[in-house]
């Protein structure tokens, strides 16, 4: 049963800083080959490298709202998952001050029957002078039955 | 590789699909290094049959990243201003990959050129692992 309490529930803010191994090392790994993610100082990062940021919230605590959800881990899925920039994706070299709220909980019946509850959380990436740079925005899926996996947990 | 001309990105049109794999477990455990999702039931081969999988299960950002990280390199990496994805069914370790992406509309907003383009990643028995969306800028 997912918390509805957790409707509007934020996280702490936490830095991600845009690096320039981190981002070849991830452009590398999602086998991007065009020299824009890799050469100069300053390579831009690829589309879906804010995802790394599940590893800086860690070193904060309370930086994740999610967990206040309660979604069972053996019926929960990553369902979507959208980027938004308010122009070109960061280079490396920027440090981005980034902040998770829980935007969304509806319903919705599963095809096979059984509801399905979705869950959405926000993340805004701000850069030094506050300006909004991106958004990443997290569905979740709670099913009711475990579910045959078209997915990955959240 | 430079990015196609406004002229040229009528509906329909795209690049020559990118076929990736067979995928290996190595894969995975570079992609979750990488990204810093540690879920075991991607490389963990015990976890992942106590779980109910018939072998580790593939990283749902791995496959979206490479579609939307190749779909960038088509239309200019600095031109993304959206990209959204949503898994159909789970990748396995052996499936080989086929990235799609075409142009969906091409329009004016706000003064600037702007191309929606459809995503699509495919496994080698022609069900579709994730579909998506992007929305990119069109330098003049």
């Amino acid at each position: 049963m997912i918390d509805q309490s957790a409707l509007g529930r934020e996280g702490r803010p936490f830095e991600l800083d845009v690096e320039r191994g981190k981002v070849r090392e991830f452009a590398r790994a999602v086998r991007a080959t065009h020299p824009a993610f890799f050469d100069g100082e300053r390579p831009i990062s690829p589309p879906t490298f804010l995802t790394t940021m599940f590893f800086w919230e860690k070193d904060v605590d309370g930086a994740n709202p999610w967990a206040a959800l309660g979604m069972d881990q053996r019926r929960g899925m990553h369902a979507e998952q959208e980027y938004v920039f308010h122009g070109p994706p960061p280079r490396a070299g920027t440090r981005l001050t980034a902040r998770s709220r829980i935007t969304e909980i509806y319903e919705k019946q599963g095809r096979r029957g059984g509801t399905l509850t979705f869950c959405v959380m926000v993340t805004e990436f701000r850069d030094a002078d506050g300006k909004l740079v991106a958004e990443a925005k997290l569905t979740g899926v709670e099913t009711a039955q475990p579910p045959e996996p078209a997915g990955e947990k959240p | 590789m430079s990015a196609p001309r406004w002229s040229e990105l009528r509906e329909g049109v795209g690049p020559e699909p990118l076929v990736l794999g067979p995928l290996t477990r190595t894969d995975f455990v570079q992609y979750q290094g990488a990204s810093g999702d540690l879920n075991p039931v991607h490389h963990d081969e015990p976890f992942a049959r106590a779980a109910g999988y018939p072998a580790v299960l593939g990283v749902g950002m791995f496959q979206a990243g490479a579609l939307a990280a190749w779909a960038a390199a088509w239309l200019g990496p600095e031109n993304v201003r959206r990209v959204r994805v949503r898994w159909k069914e789970p990748v396995w370790p052996g499936d080989v990959l086929t990235l799609r992406a075409s142009i969906a509309r091409a329009y004016e907003e706000s003064g600037e050129r702007r191309v929606d383009v459809q995503l699509a990643c495919t496994r080698q028995t022609g069900a579709t692992a994730v579909e998506g969306s992007a929305t990119f800028v069109v330098p003049a």
